[in-house]
């Protein structure tokens, strides 16, 4: 039962995770195109300077859960994909310390250099764990002798895919935050873009979901079972209502996408259970919820954990989204009395 | 050049490097703290800009503190996936725990710090620091309950090939964490009190806001004298636990080959690896490591020679560690009570010379705590946990000799330039002083 709890708990620490970070990838990738000069570009940093690190702890936190509860996936998941880890470890740190370093010099080369970072090395790890995510819902090729993929076999057309998708969504995730975050003509490029964005993304999408059925065996659980199918729906359903509330009201918008993006990936960890990693060899070989979770001691612990504090930490997260609720104007980045990047 | 050894190469070097900002961390935020908490109770305006002259120092520092320890939570499983493995049920909650209750309360706030001047109230401001400082240690000490674990395990059992836990808090209670954790978290309190007493001196010694950096230099100076002496005295208590739990670990820091009865410490020694013994031996006080490590005059301190071979550690950089870090440890001990003694009398200004010793003390903490670490580390050779798992039998299968090779000059190359851009910021900021500080603000608020 413990297991059961655990593997759900798993995928929402990702879904929260890809709901959150989501919009500053979204938002550092878009940050050339929407903003034309410098005091546009701070805008758009500093929209997600107060919890740009907050986000990134859900990561950090995805992590060390899967450290706690499945270990042994822990293990072959990040020895596995060692090489595209590598790149998002690399393109995380040099997206972190961007936002802190590109003001502290005063020099428009230098602003420059570190605008290219935010930009591509958002762009890297928003492709780079669709990648894994696809692979992932594929199965990675192991059996009792290892591990027998390589960096390219990763690279197969529905990891690609998935890859393309999870940026589509940042992207359009990210510019519903910078039209409701941002003012005057940031937020205007933004929300012309999340406009024409979304036709792509529908597209992909639909893509996606009739590549899956072909290329992995995600319905599987949802054919036997089809109440589940209520959590595709509700994606789907989410996708449509951003281009509904677009019309009316972007915050509507923006809290749709954070649906969307969280259904999207319980429709992947609903079609994996009990698997984390299937094997595309032979089942007998998958991680599952099972095979590779601690004891039942250590997961009892860390149950009671998380009950306690993970809610704390809801609460003071939602109360500072709250404090800095106000969008951000071109006359309190010229403030002196306000801290900005 | 194998796999387990380029592993280990990679791990020494991305985890000294964290801790190269860690223990400012540590100790500038609650520093910080204290001079808001002062701004608030006294409505001294001097001390908001020293807040917010540190308060950029800090910011500044913490960027890399931040980056370079996903690093190390993601490489447990990259690089050493069979002990992850092996040891997940014990070791991955508290890595989970630490970020759960750490690091959220920590960049959360950190956020509410650094944009909210004018959106939180003053209180709710300067509490807001107190949670980073807080956040920090209790991270710090989760951090620390995983490591002491592997240089001592308790509370488990090993079965189905793991080791499972059987009691969560003999792990978290035991001695050697506890320990671990003062002794770490004090070191860090001494780098921060360093390294305001050092930027305060330059300022000082320039005659460039007197009034504010002789304020600042008093909190750093008691706050030294406090760090130093803790560190000291908590660094002694640890060496006993060591010599508890890591008979192989103490022979190598204190260099003895041959087990003996109410042994001497010598002063001086030079260790001679290959064969076994020591080139020279001077000083000898008789009985003395018999007293500090057991506190009997009349224990038997075991040799390095009587330990089964293939079981002891790398004994000159244990010993040579161990020495430095223990004579760093006295002198800044006297260091900080003359500082205190000098801003106390009122006398600081005068004593240029003081003062620029106290600049060029800035990085000698961090030497300190390097070397802590290195005798922690290499002085638990071979084992990776202690007793149980040997390093060579960690390493993940999956991960061949280029992809190491790749990933670790990747890490030297983008380390050193980070590096060299962050220290470069520091030394900028640090030079420009409070003023210069609040006119970049002005000029474009970055
Ligand atoms: C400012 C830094 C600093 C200073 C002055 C000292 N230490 Fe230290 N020491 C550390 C910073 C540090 C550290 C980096 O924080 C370590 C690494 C692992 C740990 O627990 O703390 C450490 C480790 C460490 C260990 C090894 C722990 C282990 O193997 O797990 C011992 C026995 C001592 N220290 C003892 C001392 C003594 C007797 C000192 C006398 C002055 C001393 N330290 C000063
Ligand atoms: C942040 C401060 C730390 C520093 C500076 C540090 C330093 C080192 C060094 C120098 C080594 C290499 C030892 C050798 O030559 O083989 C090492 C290895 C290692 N340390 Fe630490 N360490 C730190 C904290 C930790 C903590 C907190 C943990 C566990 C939670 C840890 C786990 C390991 C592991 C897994 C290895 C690799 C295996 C080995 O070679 O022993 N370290 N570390
Ligand atoms: C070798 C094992 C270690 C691991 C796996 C590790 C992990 C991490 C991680 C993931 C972060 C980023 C947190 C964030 O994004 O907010 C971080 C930052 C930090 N770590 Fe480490 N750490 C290690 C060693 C240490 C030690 C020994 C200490 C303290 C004694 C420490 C204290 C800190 C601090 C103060 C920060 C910056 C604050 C923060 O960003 O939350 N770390 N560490």
């Amino acid at each position: 039962m413990l297991n059961i709890v655990w593997f759900a708990l798993w995928g929402l620490l990702w879904a929260i995770y890809f709901m959150l970070d989501g919009f500053d990838f979204g938002a550092g990738i878009l940050h050339p195109f929407v903003a034309k000069n410098d005091i546009e570009r701070r805008m758009v940093i500093n929209t997600v300077g107060p919890v740009w690190d907050g986000n990134e702890v859900w990561l950090i936190t995805a992590g060390g859960v899967t450290f706690a509860a499945f270990p042994t996936t822990y293990a072959y998941m990040f020895s596995y994909l060692y090489t595209p880890l590598f790149f998002i470890l690399f393109a995380l740190i040099l997206r972190g310390v961007s936002f802190e370093f590109r003001g502290k010099i005063n020099s428009e080369g230098w602003a420059k250099l570190w605008d290219f970072v935010i930009f591509f090395f958002s762009l890297m790890p928003a492709l780079l764990f669709g990648v894994a995510f696809g692979n992932i819902f594929e199965g990675l090729p192991m059996d009792a002798n290892g591990y027998h993929g390589t960096l390219f076999t990763l690279l197969n057309p529905y990891g690609l895919l998935t890859g393309i998708f999870f940026v589509l969504m940042f992207l359009q995730h990210g510019a519903l935050w910078l039209a409701i975050k941002a003012t005057g003509n940031v937020s205007e490029r933004s929300k012309s873009f999340a406009d024409k964005n979304w036709a792509v993304l529908l597209i992909v999408a639909v893509a996606f979901l009739v590549y899956t059925k072909f290329a992995t065996k995600l319905y599987d659980n949802y054919f036997s079972n089809p109440v589940w199918f209520i959590v595709p729906a509700v994606a789907v359903l989410s996708l449509l209502m951003i281009k509904v509330f677009s019309k009316t009201s972007y915050i509507k918008a923006f809290y749709a996408s954070c649906l969307m993006i969280l259904t999207v990936v319980f429709t992947g960890i609903v079609g994996l259970f009990p698997n984390l990693i299937p094997s595309s060899i032979d089942s007998a070989y998958s991680l599952t919820a099972y095979n590779s979770s601690s004891s039942p001691y250590t997961l009892k612990l860390m149950f009671i954990v998380a009950v306690i504090f993970v809610p704390i930490v809801i609460a003071y997260q939602i109360w500072s989204y709250k404090i800095f609720s106000a969008p951000i104007t071109e006359d309190d980045l010229k403030d002196p009395e306000v801290e900005t990047y | 050049m194998d796999a387990v050894f380029l592993a280990r190469l990679q791990f020494a070097m991305t985890a000294l490097f964290h801790f190269i900002f860690v223990p400012l961390t540590l100790g500038l935020s609650v520093l910080v703290a204290i001079m808001e908490t002062k701004y608030v109770k006294t409505g001294d305006e001097t001390y908001l800009r020293m807040t917010k002259f540190f308060g950029k120092l800090f910011l500044i520092n913490f960027a890399l503190g931040l980056v370079t320890g996903i690093t190390l939570e993601f490489q447990f499983g990259m690089n050493w996936a069979r002990y992850s493995k092996f040891v997940g049920d014990i070791f991955g909650p508290p890595l989970a725990i630490e970020a759960t209750l750490a690091f959220f309360l920590e960049s959360t706030f950190l956020g509410v710090w650094i944009f909210g001047w004018k959106k939180v109230s003053k209180v709710m401001h300067a509490a807001s620091m107190w949670l980073v400082a807080f956040g920090t240690s209790v991270s710090a000490l989760w951090i620390l309950i995983a490591n002491a674990w592997m240089q001592h395990p308790v509370g488990f059992v090993v079965r189905n090939g793991r080791a499972e836990f059987t009691d969560f808090m003999a792990a978290a209670t035991q001695p050697y964490a506890i320990l671990k954790f003062l002794h770490t978290v004090t070191a860090g309190y001494v780098v921060g009190a360093f390294f305001v007493m050092g930027v305060s001196a330059y300022h000082l010694l320039r005659n460039n806001e007197v009034d504010l950096f002789k304020k600042a230099f008093k909190i750093g100076a008691a706050f030294g004298v406090f760090a130093t002496i803790v560190v000291f005295i908590i660094g002694d208590m640890h060496a006993a636990e060591v010599a508890k739990t890591q008979p192989t670990k103490l022979a190598a820091m204190e260099s003895v080959w041959n087990s003996e009865k109410g042994a001497p410490m010598y002063l001086f020694i030079v260790p001679d690896e290959k064969h076994h013994k020591n080139a020279v031996e001077l000083f000898g006080i008789p009985k003395a490591l018999s007293m500090i490590a057991y506190h009997d005059p009349n224990a038997t301190v075991k040799g390095l020679n009587d330990f089964p071979k293939g079981d002891t550690p790398p004994v000159l950089i244990t010993f040579a560690s161990f020495r430095s870090m223990v004579g760093l440890g006295t002198l800044f001990v006297l260091v900080a009570l003359l500082a205190f003694l000098f801003i106390r009398k009122d006398n600081l200004i005068d004593k240029k010379w003081f003062l620029k010793a106290m600049v060029w003390a800035i990085p000698f903490p961090y030497i300190a705590i390097e070397f802590g670490w290195v005798v922690a580390e290499v002085g638990r050779q071979p084992w990776i946990v202690y007793g149980l798992m040997k390093t060579s039998q960690a390493t993940s299968l999956a991960v061949t000799i280029p992809q190491i090779i790749m990933s670790l000059a990747g890490f030297v190359v983008l380390y050193s330039i980070l590096g060299i851009i962050d220290i470069y910021l520091l030394i900028k900021y640090a030079k420009e002083g409070p003023e210069a500080a609040s006119v970049t603000a002005v000029e474009g608020g970055k």
